[in-house]
């Protein structure tokens, strides 16, 4: 009788065993003899954790419980494996080509990496996978306390309990040791897949051990074996619920893909695509082996055990009753490599995906800037966040066996737990074959189905009245029936498992496919859509990155701290050497960015390191969707054609602007050459007559007196008028250079006007009618002086040009919108309308010659307005001439 | 019988000065003060020489002097022209145009009489 110390020691002695298995294994690949470890044979026995212990223990249990039922388990796979070998290629593939680590880096990827749907994943295969562990730990546990009770020496009761906890240490132990060597999760775990392959062969080994045993050991050959199936009440007849067998078929299926453990093994640790192409034969080759035997033993175990003993111990109790301890031993390291096999896998692959999709997003947030560029080494961080990640599962795991109480409800989580994982399904498949399918719509048919997995499978697996209390199983929550968790939508008398799966994958996949058809992807998803919908026609990767000011330095630093620096300069050095440049650092390119970010997502999953990059480039996520812009023709052309048309327009302004500016600067010249012509000519004028008069006077002695008198007369003239012309001048080039000094005072406007009627004189015979004296009342704040010089201007005007018989000059003031204006009116023949635009310019004179002007009084008339703030303008249709001086608008009111 | 000149000037003052001195020197002066009809003054009053001023009301000295060289009585007449824009290009364009002499105001009293006297000599 093996006791139960013994077992232990088998156990200690098999684990070191393992470990020895898996540091060869590693030093082999290290050493680069890793041939024969990448053999496809690895490979498929590799995807046997498939086979856990719920399958080595469990299916015999199933068998003896529900018949050939136990099949469907087997039969999800076996048609995944060959019918869908095509699909699984695809998911291969894109694995693969993005580099992809775990489920949740699958679907984040595919949906524009996008790190919240990386985290629901994760968290539902955390949930998922939970009690899974907890069934791996219970069956150990449960072999133990079969060898416990056969043991006489043995203290039963809290020992046995405490044996899941010393379980999930060891193997917590072995995963973090072979689990996490290497960081590059896509550098693959060669000694935790040697020693699974190992495992497999163990079980597979032991089980067909105990079946020949019981088949030709104790039934006496295949015959009678099979005889006594036929007998059996329970086993011998063939009936199959249809809809509970496809269910089950399908659900073994999808889980089969979904299944975070598969996903590592299937996909992440694929060492080559051929591989898939033998397991496709091999794995349902292996599955039916470990099927062959269930129905005899469980035909045996019924028959020859006594009544109540637990049918998914037969694998043990069998060997132990007929006293083959020694079998019962190998029995039970088959049913430990099952278990074990599958929670060191699930634990790594739950690691990679909460430490790439949980940790390390928050430690980026944490420390922002220095997540990528700083010292200190991420490596350890990220090693450090998948280590604490595995504990965390398997205690989680070890929890979950505790407060479940590890009874025989256990036995059905197994595929409450394929239901949860299968909720991937969805997303991954519309996913990888339809470019349409978009994030909103992934995450709400991932939630959705989640939810409904939680409230009509997950929850009531702890037990009618554990978690949700037996009034609401029945009546529903707050008495809405149509809620019941196994009867929705008033759907009553189905299968519960049949009803959950059926409800939330329904619901998961409904949403999926509605909120995708109604939603537009992101730039970001649509070009992954096409990476992971095309990959097969894609041989390139998408390039992530274009341009930028990238320091290769940095992404250097970056990289040796993810990498490993060995692995980063290489990586870097065949950069370089492929760009054509020397040393280890290469242009910063779109491609080797690409590259780039790639090797890193193997480390810290597409979104993280798709972030990380981003930091150092300077650019997040931006690239991409500038990409789909400058891809997306159309908007190009059109950008543009529509630049060139702004460019065309811009010149042509350019051009009619410099032309304006030449026509300016002509004009001025001529402007100024007829300035200057016009003031030789007035200054001249009347220096000829000073001249000749006086060289008149001083050479001839005989004139008379009246003649001397005449003479000195036009001199004296001639010089005043000279005067006055500088004068203006003057006046002028002050007035129009802004350099006028205002003397602003408060003045009536009527002392104004008096002032420049008197100083005009009026002695031609001028009349000033004074129109509205009673308006001339106002006050101004102005200057006095100027405005009486416009005044008398105007006034003397009147008086040089007016051609009446009796001329007289009508001065009334006028008010419109808030102007004050004063008009000058007499009665001649006015000015001409062509002239009329003409007479404020410089020089200009109207009509005969008449001594005096020099044609300046208007134009100093029209700048002294301009400096007080108001205007003046000839007045047309007054049949006299007609001039109109609006003052100055805020003054006036002001001084109201 | 003296010599006739005819002054087309529009400055009073210096059609006063002009008279003055010439007919001291014993010239009949007439005097027309407009560029309108000048060339029709000239034909009228058939002069030995005229005295042009180059800005005049109505019409520019140039525009007179050309139609009167291109008439047939009055193309060799001389002509003297004065200006008051003492600028280089007025004296080519007066001499292009076919002065018989240029002179810019002011100018001294015994000039006009030497440039008179030396045109009407030729």
């Amino acid at each position: 009788m093996a006791s139960l110390n013994l077992l232990i020691g088998v156990c200690v002695a098999y684990g070191a065993f393992l470990f020895l298995v898996a540091f060869g294994a590693e030093r082999a690949a290290l050493k680069g003899k890793s041939g024969w470890l990448r053999s496809p044979v690895v490979y498929t026995l590799s995807l046997s954790i498939y086979c856990t212990a719920w399958t080595f223990y469990g299916a015999v249990g199933y068998a003896a419980r529900s018949g050939l039922e136990y099949l469907t388990i087997y039969i999800g796979p076996t048609l995944v494996m060959i019918g869908w070998f095509w699909a699984l290629r695809k998911i291969v593939r894109i694995g693969r080509s993005q580099r992809i680590t775990s489920v949740a880096d699958l679907i984040s990827s595919r949906y524009g990496k996008s790190n919240l749907l990386a985290v629901a994943v994760t968290l539902i295969a955390v949930v998922g996978t939970t009690p899974y562990i907890a069934l791996q730990l219970q069956s150990v546990t449960q072999s133990f306390a079969v060898f416990a009770a056969a043991d006489p020496t043995a203290r039963t009761g809290e020992e046995t309990q405490t044996t899941a906890l010393w379980v999930a240490m060891g193997l917590a132990a072995f995963t973090v040791l072979f689990g996490t060597r290497n960081l590059d999760a896509n550098e693959r775990h060669h000694g935790v897949v040697m020693a699974i392959a190992v495992e497999a062969v163990v079980k597979l080994c032991a089980l067909l051990a105990v079946g020949i045993y019981v088949v030709w050991g104790l039934g006496g050959g295949v015959v009678e074996t099979l005889a006594r199936i036929d007998a059996s009440p329970r086993l011998g007849q063939w009936h199959v619920a249809s809809g509970r067998w496809s269910g089950l078929i399908f659900l073994a299926a999808a889980a089969f893909i979904c299944l975070p453990r598969m996903f590592q093994v299937l996909v992440v640790e694929n060492e080559d695509e051929r591989h898939l192409r033998t397991a496709s034969w091999a794995f349902p080759t292996y599955v039916m082996l470990m099927s062959l035997f269930v129905m005899p033993i469980a035909v045996a175990g019924l028959t020859m055990l006594p009544r109540g003993a637990n049918p998914d111990m037969f694998v043990l109790t069998l060997p132990l009753s007929q006293g083959q301890s020694g079998l019962a031993v190998f029995s039970f390291i088959g049913g430990f490599s099952s278990a074990t096999s599958m929670v060191i896998v699930a634990a790594i692959a739950l690691s990679t995906m909460v430490s790439n999709h949980i940790v390390m997003p928050i430690w980026l947030k944490l420390e922002p800037g220095r997540g990528a560029v700083v010292s200190g080494d991420v490596r350890n961080v990220v090693i450090m966040a998948r280590r604490i990640s595995i504990v965390a599962v398997l205690f989680l795991g070890y929890l979950y066996y505790r407060l479940s109480g590890g009874g025989a409800a256990l036995a059905a989580i197994g595929l409450i737990s394929f239901s949860g994982v299968a909720q991937f399904l969805p997303a991954m498949i519309g996913g990888i074959f339809w470019r349409g399918a978009a994030r909103s719509g992934a995450l709400a048919g991932l939630g959705a189905g989640f939810a409904i997995w939680l409230w009509c499978l997950f929850l009531p697996s702890f037990g009618e009245g554990v978690v949700i209390p037996a009034s609401v199983m029945q009546q529903g929550p707050l008495g809405l029936s149509w809620l019941r968790p196994y009867a929705l939508f008033g759907i009553e008398g189905m299968d519960p498992l049949v009803h959950g799966v059926l409800w939330s994958i329904l619901i998961n996949a409904a949403l999926f496919t509605g909120i995708s058809l109604f939603s537009f992807p992101s730039p970001m998803e649509r070009l992954q859509g096409a990476q992971f919908v095309n990959v097969f026609q894609h041989s390139a990767s998408p390039r992530g990155w274009e341009g930028g000011t990238a320091q290769s330095e940095d992404l250097m630093v970056m990289a040796q701290r993810l990498l490993g620096a060995g692995e980063a300069q290489l990586l870097f050095q065949r950069e370089a050497a492929r760009q054509g440049v020397q040393g280890y650092l290469p242009e910063p390119t779109g491609e080797f960015l690409q590259v780039l970010e790639r090797e890193l997502s193997g480390s810290v999953g597409a979104a993280t390191a798709h972030a990380m990059v981003g930091q150092i480039v300077g650019r997040t996520a931006v690239s991409v969707e500038d990409l789909m812009a400058v891809a997306d023709e159309t908007a190009q052309i059109m950008e543009y054609s529509s630049q060139l048309e702004a460019k065309s327009a811009e010149l042509a302004r350019t051009a009619r602007q410099l032309r304006l500016a030449n026509e300016k600067l002509t004009q001025l010249s001529v402007q100024k050459d007829a300035f200057l012509s016009q003031i030789s000519h007035e200054l001249r004028t009347p220096m000829t007559s000073i001249r000749s008069f006086s060289e008149i006077l001083r050479d001839s002695g005989d004139l008379s007196e009246g003649q001397k008198a005449r003479y000195a007369q036009v001199i004296h003239d001639e010089a005043l008028r000279l005067t006055r012309l500088l004068d203006d001048l003057l006046d002028l080039s002050v007035l129009e250079n802004g350099q006028v000094n205002l003397n602003v005072t408060r003045v009536r406007l009527r002392d104004v006007l008096d002032q420049a009627v008197s100083a005009t004189g009026a002695d031609r015979g001028l009349m000033v009618l004074r129109r509205t004296p009673a308006q001339e009342e106002i006050w101004l704040e102005t200057d006095g002086d100027r405005l009486a010089q416009v005044f008398i201007n105007l006034i003397a005007n009147a008086e040089k040009y007016c051609d009446a018989a009796q001329p007289e000059l009508r001065i009334s003031l006028r008010q419109s919108e808030g102007q004050m204006m004063v008009d000058f009116i007499d009665n001649g023949s006015g000015i001409e309308t062509d002239q009329q635009a003409m007479i404020f310019e410089k020089f200009s004179r109207i009509g005969e010659q008449k001594a005096g002007g020099a044609g300046l009084g208007l134009a100093i008339c029209r700048e002294i307005m301009a400096r007080l703030g108001g205007g003046i303008s000839y007045l047309p249709g007054q049949r006299g001439a007609a001039f109109r001086v609006v003052l100055p608008q805020a003054r006036a009111i002001a001084a109201r | 019988m003296s010599k006739s000149v005819l002054v087309i000037e529009d400055e009073p003052n210096i059609i006063e000065a002009i008279s003055f001195i010439l007919s001291r020197d014993g010239w009949r002066v007439a005097s027309h003060s407009n560029g309108v009809d000048a060339v029709e003054a000239v034909e009228h009053r058939k002069p030995d020489l005229v005295i042009l001023d180059v800005m005049l009301p109505g019409r520019s000295g140039y525009d007179i002097l050309r139609e009167l060289r291109a008439k047939e009585n009055t193309g060799k007449l001389p002509v003297l022209m004065l200006t008051a824009r003492g600028q280089t290009k007025d004296r080519a364009l007066a001499e292009e145009i076919g002065a018989s002499r240029f002179m810019s105001k002011p100018f001294s009293n015994a000039e006009v009489l030497e440039a008179v006297n030396a045109l009407i000599a030729l």
